[in-house]
């Protein structure tokens, strides 16, 4: 019984429950392309970050226009660009193969998310005060070191929740990958709807999706909560942060932010 | 010669068009305990960050144990030195900031450990001790594992002291330490550096509280419009001083 609105809960049930052994490689693959690109997004970020930061002028400007282009134009643009304008190899590591599509998503997705993330990266780095690199570099340590050891630990602290964002847009992102033929979790329900005609296929993936961003929360509630627990006296608990990612409203009728 | 610990000759220094230090000579022999007063703006603040180049200068030079700061000697020409020079040579030079500047995601163990491990390279357990033993000199023997934002003003201001001796530096420099402090902790910062200067620390003090430059100076440094305008004993400076300015700026804050 599948009408225009009635679910057809069976296909769903099958579907989260008691899935076809190609539903593991899907999910694999929206996975490991969601933390390939974002890792690599993130060293984007950072290097651009830092070149934004530059006294040598260059820099600065490939910078601007780096973050200038990749936020200005659609990703699907950059993707379709990335894909079609290089020949891109797949990469063979014994039981595990990235296709070249999934290669090339994996770049197009990163170039893109590095253009964000420099600005989350930055504005992290700036809300550190800045006697905390006179304080590194008079006890000796150079730019470099003050950075890694002082600066990025404290800018971390307000990177984390954005970023945490920012991967959750980048797990759904991935989708879009399907265009360009990368067999992933939207790609699996696009083939099954265009076998049997049945659009909870659609519904069932998302719950799927559901499930990747949901566990996703969990992992950023205790990440948020491990980078708190060190400087602040009254931190939350790990049941607020996770109540928090649940439910940011919460915050408001708990009065969490108004201690 | 030899134990002359700061050399500096005629620095200059401009901020933008406002000419900040107008030729400041100053020498600190070991064990010396030097004073900076003056009134703000008077440039004593930017002088001693020029003492471990967190200023470039514009002129003259700085040498501390001899050796010459932030820059390398290029025929008659100075050239500013490369950074990992920079760094190893603020190794030498403490300083304690007016606003202390914590690592506020470190303990206060882990603040005082951190550059004797990751700059100079100690080993862990030996930096430990030598930690350990410098917050207790300082008073702190039960706040290893505090996090500076569960310390007082006082408190922190005295881990930030431990952590710059940590490092063993043959010069101590003190930017106003006692001025983001609420009254009633002033005192218990200034007995520490107090010891400090009796134990023979070599240090330049940059501050407004007369009663440290009394009884813990050896000489006490009036500067004022980018120059030392005069420089004596306490007892001379306090006393008997000879230059308009230092009358009047005394008299209007003792």
């Amino acid at each position: 019984m599948h009408g225009l609105v009635a679910v057809d809960w069976h296909v769903i049930w099958q579907q989260v429950f008691h899935p076809h052994a190609i539903l593991w490689h899907v999910l694999w693959a929206t996975v490991y392309i969601s933390i390939a690109s974002q890792a690599l997004g993130v060293l984007l970020g950072l290097l651009a970050a830092l070149a934004r930061m530059s006294r040598f002028a260059p820099f600065r400007w490939i910078s601007a226009i780096y973050v200038w282009i990749f936020r200005g134009t659609p990703l699907l643009v950059q993707i379709f660009y990335v894909y079609f304008a290089f020949s891109w190899p797949s990469l063979n590591f014994g039981i595990w193969t990235v296709s070249d599509a999934a290669l090339a998503g994996i770049v197009a997705l990163s170039i893109n998310e590095g253009a964000y993330m420099r600005e989350i990266i930055r504005a992290g780095i700036d809300s550190v005060d800045r006697g905390q690199m006179e304080a590194a570099k008079s006890v000796g340590m150079t730019y470099g070191k003050a950075m890694r050891r002082i600066i990025l630990p404290q800018a971390a602290r307000v990177i984390v929740p954005p970023l945490g964002n920012e991967f959750n847009n980048m797990m759904k992102n991935t989708s879009l990958l399907f265009t360009i033929g990368v067999f992933e979790l939207f790609a699996y329900s696009e083939q099954n709807y265009s076998q049997f005609f049945i659009a909870d296929y659609f519904l069932a993936i998302a719950v799927w999706y559901l499930l990747l961003t949901t566990v996703w929360a969990f992992i950023q509630a205790w990440i948020e909560r491990r980078l708190a627990v060190s400087e602040r006296g009254d931190e939350l608990s790990f049941g607020e942060r996770l109540e928090l990612a649940w439910n940011p409203m919460s915050a408001w009728t708990r009065g969490v932010y108004r201690r | 010669m030899t134990d002359v610990i700061l050399h500096a000759e005629d620095v200059h220094k401009s901020f933008g068009r406002l000419e900040v230090l107008k030729g400041v000579s100053l020498e600190v022999t070991k064990g010396e305990t030097v004073c900076i007063i003056g009134p703000s703006g008077s440039g004593k603040t930017t002088f001693i960050r020029c003492i471990n180049h967190l200023e470039k200068i514009d002129g003259g030079r700085i040498e501390v144990n001899g050796q010459l700061i932030g820059y390398r000697q290029k025929g008659d020409k100075l050239v500013e030195d490369s950074e990992r020079n920079i760094a190893r040579q603020r190794t030498q030079i403490g300083m304690v900031f007016q606003r202390f500047n914590l690592f506020p995601h470190k303990t206060a163990l882990e603040n005082v450990i951190e550059a004797p491990v990751h700059v100079l390279g100690e080993k862990k357990e030996q930096a430990i001790g030598l930690g350990k033993s410098l917050l207790t000199r300082v008073g702190l023997g039960d706040k290893f594992d505090t996090y500076p934002g569960k310390l007082s003003g006082g408190q922190q201001q005295r881990v930030a002291i431990a952590r710059a001796l940590a490092m063993g530096p043959a010069l101590m420099l003190f930017d106003e330490p006692t001025s983001a402090l609420d009254p009633e902790v002033i005192g218990e910062v200034l007995s520490v550096m107090e010891e400090l200067a009796h134990a023979g620390t070599t240090m330049i003090v940059v501050t407004h509280e007369m009663g440290f430059a009394r009884k813990a100076a050896d000489r006490v440094l009036m500067m004022d419009d980018g120059l030392i305008i005069e420089e004596g004993t306490p007892e001379h400076f306090f006393d008997e001083p000879t230059h308009e300015r230092t009358k009047q700026f005394l008299s209007k804050i003792l």
